[in-house]
């Protein structure tokens, strides 16, 4: 199959005059692991309810394997879902939960044993089988839901911040694991979380939302280089934002002007000259330069130290610029060595055009 | 110095105890005397009895009018406890679970039985069942009954239902269970020890019951409430407190066997409560 598994088609739902999420068009490739991020309330769990079929979209199509699966109810969808509090059956042995799915599709006796037993394997719980819920870790519950889920071997598997309630180091321990089956099974998954890092770590591509609204899908390097809205700027990793007023485009690069200063950036489409758009760029990507930046220079602009922050493998500079906006500049801590640039130092900041990024003002 | 504090705590302590201790002398003297007088050598009621003797029971058991009660009661309550059981739960079920307008009016319809006075439920009843022909009738009292003891299944079966995570159901369903085997299968279960409880509930209300029995049942067909009643506006004899003792053991052991239920539904919530706790 060469299609997408997976693929959303303007799904809108809507509680009376709230809208959850609205014209969500999205895909998702067989083998891929996609991540919903955004902050809560912006729709992504309600996007991943829909697709599992707990919740009904008010318009647009789900299809799965090509085949339109919006009327279906959950249990007729065959989809995997692992849920944020892992909901496992407290009455039921580990071994009972996994077979549950199976159970219901009427699997035989013996294929259950053995489907039960490679999954417990797999998820690194061989030997805890008749073990209650209750009796296990955070962590090992995490594995038995996730276990569970995929145990009938379900063309995708849906993960509502699975990994919530466990304490960082557990979880980056988690998202090897879960990294690891999703390479070792070939499994197609989307992955809900707000959790930006954990996005980053985790996607093939990773798909942004912010009140009820996709903002942009890539992977993550796209995402970080060439982020496609203000909110997915700020949202993934930290952006100094300057205002400014569209020139000409030429080679893909726009001439702006922001406070009378002459910017090179990266504009993904065409620019109105006098356009108001803003300009993103990253903190690590600014160079500093002791003094006054020379006249007539792109991409540099003149300020005065007014912070320094000692981060171990960095440091960070807030600069005051003459028009009085706060820009944040990374530079890397060089052993030993004190800062570059004393608290109320002149300075002037530059940065290469393709780091800069134009955005809508929105 | 020292003494004041733990002597004042002292003083604390003894008065609880005394003041425990006559409450439950209050409560408990009644049914203990009872007791006493139903093993009573006397042919009528006096305390204390002149000597001891089994002939109330022998009486009790050897008469075929007080049999006949004992029969109709149980002929009753059983049919009233599976009956409620099975209504309650169903209603508990909606009333947690289901998103229609009206709910809580649908609930307080069904609490409406413990609220309103008794008396007014039995004459309610006596004036419709009558109609229907259901007066003096076995069926009659069983509905009666089931409509009375519903309330405290609904109470005790919704308790419990709002300490089983509504995910679980979610996941059964995304497991690829219909709604029905995600409710016999998960919910069932684990609320299980609940309706065990409304049941005994159920069963101990319909077998007390006087005043809706009262006006319910005839001459001919009277459970054993209604026949202690009228004997005892007429010639009392201590049967009638070996009868009364037959009840107080009969209600004692069903809430016994309750209460070890209850500890076991508490158990099973306890198990949920920790895998929330785990996941803050």
């Amino acid at each position: 199959m060469t299609g997408p598994i997976l693929e959303l088609r303007n799904v809108s739902k809507s509680y009376g005059p709230v809208t959850a999420v609205s014209e969500l068009s999205l895909e998702l490739a067989k083998g891929e692991f996609l991540s919903l991020l955004g902050p809560s309330g912006s729709g992504k769990t309600t996007t991943l309810m829909m697709i599992s079929g707990l919740l009904q979209p008010t318009t647009g199509d789900i299809l799965l394997e090509g085949r339109p699966i919006t009327p279906l109810p959950p249990y007729k969808r065959n989809i995997g879902v692992v849920f944020q509090n892992y909901a496992l059956f407290p009455h039921l042995t580990l071994a009972k939960n996994i077979a549950f799915p199976l159970t219901m599709r009427k699997a035989g006796r013996s294929e259950i044993a053995s489907r039960v037993r490679k999954v417990l394997e797999l998820v690194g719980l061989a030997n805890h089988g008749g073990r209650y819920p209750r009796q296990l870790s955070g962590g090992q519950q995490q594995r038995v839901a996730l276990a569970r889920a995929m145990v009938f071997e379900p063309p995708i598997l849906l993960m509502d911040e699975p990994l919530g309630a466990l304490d960082k180091k557990l979880r980056e321990q988690m998202q090897l694991e879960i990294k690891r089956l999703h390479r070792e099974l070939d499994m197609s998954i989307i992955y809900v979380t707000h959790d930006q890092e954990e996005a980053l770590v985790m996607s093939d591509r990773i798909a942004v939302f912010n009140l009820g609204r996709l903002q942009q899908v890539g992977t993550p390097t796209q995402l970080y280089e060439r982020p496609a809205t203000r909110f997915v700027a700020e949202f993934i990793g930290e952006s100094n934002m300057f205002p400014a007023v569209a020139g000409t485009t030429a080679n893909g690069f726009s001439i702006l002007d922001t406070a009378g200063v002459r910017l090179r950036a990266v504009a993904a489409w065409p620019l109105q000259a006098g356009a108001r758009v803003v300009v993103s760029i990253r903190p690590e990507r600014i160079a500093l330069q002791p003094g006054d930046a020379p006249s007539g220079i792109e991409n540099a602009i003149a300020g005065r130290i007014t912070e320094v922050v000692y981060l171990g493998r960095s440091r960070k500079y807030v600069i005051r610029t003459d028009a009085g906006q706060e820009i944040v500049s990374f530079q890397q801590a060089r052993s030993g060595s004190e800062p570059d640039f004393e608290l109320g130092a002149a300075v002037s900041m530059s940065w290469r055009a393709e780091d800069a990024n134009v955005l809508p003002a929105d | 110095m020292m003494t004041a504090p733990i002597r004042a705590g002292t003083w604390w302590a003894i008065a609880r105890t005394v003041v425990c201790g006559l409450i439950v002398v209050y409560l408990i003297a009644p049914m203990v005397i009872v007791l006493i007088i139903s093993f009573s050598a006397a042919p009528f009621l006096t305390f204390p009895p002149p000597g001891f003797s089994l002939q109330w029971y022998r009486k009790l058991f050897g008469d075929a009018a007080w049999l006949d009660a004992l029969i109709t009661s149980v002929q009753i309550m059983l049919p009233t406890g599976t009956i409620a059981i099975v209504l309650g739960t169903a209603a508990a079920f909606g009333i947690a679970r289901g998103r229609f307008p009206g709910a809580s009016i649908v609930s307080s319809f069904l609490m409406a039985p413990v609220v309103v006075p008794v008396i007014i439920t039995a004459a309610a009843m006596f004036g419709i069942f009558r109609g229907f022909g259901l007066y003096g009738t076995l069926a009659g009292l069983i509905l009666a009954h089931t409509v009375l003891t519903i309330p405290y299944v609904v109470t005790t079966v919704l308790a419990s239902l709002h300490m089983v995570d509504e995910q679980l159901e979610n996941a059964a369903l995304t497991l690829g269970a219909t709604p029905w085997a995600a409710f016999w299968r998960i919910v069932f279960p684990l609320i299980l020890p609940a309706i065990l409880s409304g049941f005994l509930f159920a069963v101990i209300i319909s077998f007390d019951e006087l005043i809706v029995s009262i006006f319910i049942s005839s001459p001919t067909l009277r459970p054993v409430t209604v026949k202690m009643w009228s004997d005892i506006r007429g010639d009392v004899d201590p049967t009638i407190s070996a009868i009364g003792t037959v009840l107080f053991l009969f209600s004692l052991i069903v809430l016994f066997a309750e209460s070890l239920l209850r500890g076991r539904w508490r158990e099973g919530a306890s198990d949920l409560a920790s895998i929330e706790a785990s996941t803050p």
